[in-house]
């Protein structure tokens, strides 16, 4: 086992929270700063118990730090607005970005699909599309592997309380960095996502519809095997992933019916929304991290 | 007291899209649209039925685009204004300028009851862009009264300048809109209209729309010959006739409204538009009304009942735009059944 890289949390919300108790336990990055806004920030006070360094400051007051805590790493769960600030400041000081808003300045990285293109490549800044995104865009690329895909389009319905205020004010955000994911990862001429927020008590768990049109009859034996091949890779960091119904034919409509479980990390297991992103983006941290390490990613500041 | 004065606003060329499964021409919207106007009705609305950009395989891809309907729409009423309707989570603010380029004057956008935090992009921008700017609060049945004035409140604060109490599913009774309404107006700003929409499933359409007024609401949706989802909007026609008798002025003429209802809305239809089983279901279960169709479709796809299929939508809680579970509803029935 190599040493691990040290990180850095940016956004104290849901998702920054869950992904901090996820990086806990990796064996290849080690979470030493959690950045937020509000003093009184849950996340934050969560941060501070297991010991790491906070800031209320934004990423002005983890700036100054970098240096002496060699962060290499940073994760940016704020939005869309707020990252385009960040991510600037972080390339000049070297740290790798893993974009977990929907701003998108960087590649798209969906792991199962196209981690492995990321690896050797050293881009300074990589985005995890949106939680629809990382939980369809893989099945529209199950099915575009075997044949093509003229239009995909993916319904995420995720439990009201699982929605933050970052998603909430920039829902458009939403729904077009979604597209385009499914676009350019699912592999499909044009994309379509749809987001719906249930307030139902109990929360319900996140559920998934994606349909794709294929452009000639499609392959069913193929793209049966193919989606279920694709399910067992996203089981690999999201356990709680399953097919409930499909893949459905009719005509040239696929469709495929999915369930996303959590692991119950910071919100309970309802939010699978926030799992699938924070476990993607750690996947993608780790994949990175041997390279980060070797001291190939060198642009920006001078170490 | 003197008598009210409210703003009849049709449905019959939205709302009236989900049982044509989007599939009205523009010729026809276009006939209908004059009629409406001749008749004095001072606002239509005109989009997909699920709003602009609605058009997808969850919910039907229409026989034109938005663009299409509402240029068409636009350019043929001379007196009548055109709405157009956008949920958050479906339709984006390119959309709303779409829309507002194209002439569209009031923007009506929808949010789940409890979700009203997701519509600031597109309430701020619309009323930035001077367009009459309505919150509509849909499945208004399932918060309380308290609740929905929360709600109420933060899309005025983002700019509408009226709130809409919405009965998607067609549940309410008249104590149920009087109770909303009179603390919408209690607690509202005074100069903030109120509307209310309702749907016909327990054929309470045209007594909710009067409980409404009796309270303070001054916009009143409702569709020509109840052309609609479930079992119709309001008819607008019979509502129109009612207020006529109220002495509530509507300036909408009683027998012109009746004409276009008969004569060029009734003709367009595919099936009656009528209180059957499904729509009964829907007003009695609480369960948004644009999912009949899909019901029936899977219902007749799978050999399951449409009915058990609206009530454990019913059961699930699910809330409009949630197409997608019908289908998935039906095929765990129909494995339920195999095993």
């Amino acid at each position: 086992m190599g040493k691990k890289i040290n990180a850095a949390l940016i956004g104290s919300g849901n998702i920054g929270t869950d992904l901090m108790v996820k990086a806990l336990r990796s064996t290849d990055i080690n979470p030493v700063w959690m950045v937020g806004i509000d003093p009184a920030s849950d996340g934050l006070a969560k941060a501070r118990d297991r010991g790491l360094k906070t800031t209320d400051q934004g990423v002005d007051g983890l700036l100054p730090h970098l240096l002496e805590d060699d962060i290499r790493i940073a994760f940016d769960a704020t939005s869309a607005y707020v990252h385009h600030e960040n991510a600037r400041k972080l390339r000049e000081a070297g740290v790798v970005v893993i974009d977990l808003t929907p701003a998108a300045i960087g590649p798209f990285c969906v792991p199962p699909v196209n981690l492995a293109e990321h690896a050797g490549r050293r881009e300074m800044n990589v985005n995890m599309v949106t939680c629809g995104g990382q939980a369809t865009i893989p099945m529209v690329a199950a099915v575009s592997r075997v044949q093509p895909v003229d239009y995909a389009e993916i319904v995420a319905t995720v439990s009201s309380r699982s929605a933050g205020p970052g998603t909430r004010k920039n829902i458009d955000e939403f729904t077009r960095t979604t597209a385009r994911g499914i676009e350019i990862v699912g592999g499909t001429k044009r994309g379509k996502a749809i987001i719906i927020l249930n307030p139902a008590e109990p929360p319900l768990i996140m559920r998934d519809t994606v349909h794709c049109l294929t452009a000639t009859e499609p392959d069913q034996t193929r793209i049966i095997e193919s989606v279920h091949r694709m399910i067992t890779e996203v089981q690999r960091y999201v356990p709680g992933y399953s097919l409930k119904n499909g893949p459905l034919f009719d005509g040239n409509r696929v469709s495929i019916y999915l369930e996303v479980e959590g692991l119950g990390d910071y919100l309970p297991k309802y939010a699978g929304n926030l799992d699938i992103m924070t476990a993607a983006a750690l996947r993608t941290a780790e994949m990175l991290a041997p390279e980060i390490a070797a001291g190939h990613y060198t642009e920006g500041a001078a170490r | 007291m003197s008598q009210p004065k409210i703003t009849l606003h049709d449905m019959c060329l939205r709302d009236g899209m989900h049982p044509k499964r989007h599939q009205i021409s523009v010729e026809q919207m276009k006939t209908i649209a004059r009629g409406l106007d001749e008749a004095g009705v001072p606002l239509i609305e005109v989009t997909h039925g699920d709003g602009l950009g609605g058009e997808s395989v969850n919910y039907g891809f229409p026989l034109h685009s938005d663009e299409e309907y509402l240029r068409a729409v636009i350019g043929t009423v001379k007196r009548a204004k055109v709405s157009a309707l956008l949920l958050p989570g479906i339709g984006t603010v390119e959309h709303l300028r779409m829309a507002k380029d194209l002439g569209v004057a009031t923007i009506r956008v929808a949010t789940h009851c409890t979700e009203a935090d997701v519509s600031e992009q597109h309430i701020s921008l619309a009323r930035k862009l001077e367009m009459d700017t309505v919150g509509f609060l849909m499945m208004a049945h399932m918060l309380d009264p308290e609740k929905l004035l929360e709600q109420a409140l933060l899309m005025e604060s983002y700019g509408a300048n009226c709130i809409y109490c919405t009965d998607s599913a067609g549940y309410m009774l008249p104590a149920d809109v009087s109770a909303r309404i009179t603390l919408l107006r209690e607690r509202l700003r005074p100069e903030t209209e109120l509307g209310f929409h309702g749907h016909h499933n327990l054929a309470m359409g045209i007594a909710n729309s009067i409980a409404a007024v009796e309270c303070g609401a001054n916009r009143i949706d409702g569709s020509a010959a109840g052309l609609g989802a479930g079992a119709g909007n309001t008819p607008l026609e019979v509502f129109n006739a009612v207020c006529d008798r109220m002495e509530i002025t509507t300036g909408v003429d009683v027998m012109k409204l009746a004409d276009v209802a008969e004569d060029l809305v009734t003709p367009i239809m595919d099936m009656p538009i009528r209180i059957d089983r499904d729509s009964l279901v829907l007003g009695y279960a609480g369960v948004y009304s644009s999912f009949l169709l899909f019901a029936k479709r899977a219902a007749a796809k799978y050999g399951v009942s449409s009915a058990d299929i609206l009530v454990e939508m019913g059961r699930m809680k699910t809330v409009g735009g949630q197409e997608d579970m019908i289908e998935d509803v039906a095929l765990n029935m129909a494995r339920a059944k195999r095993a």
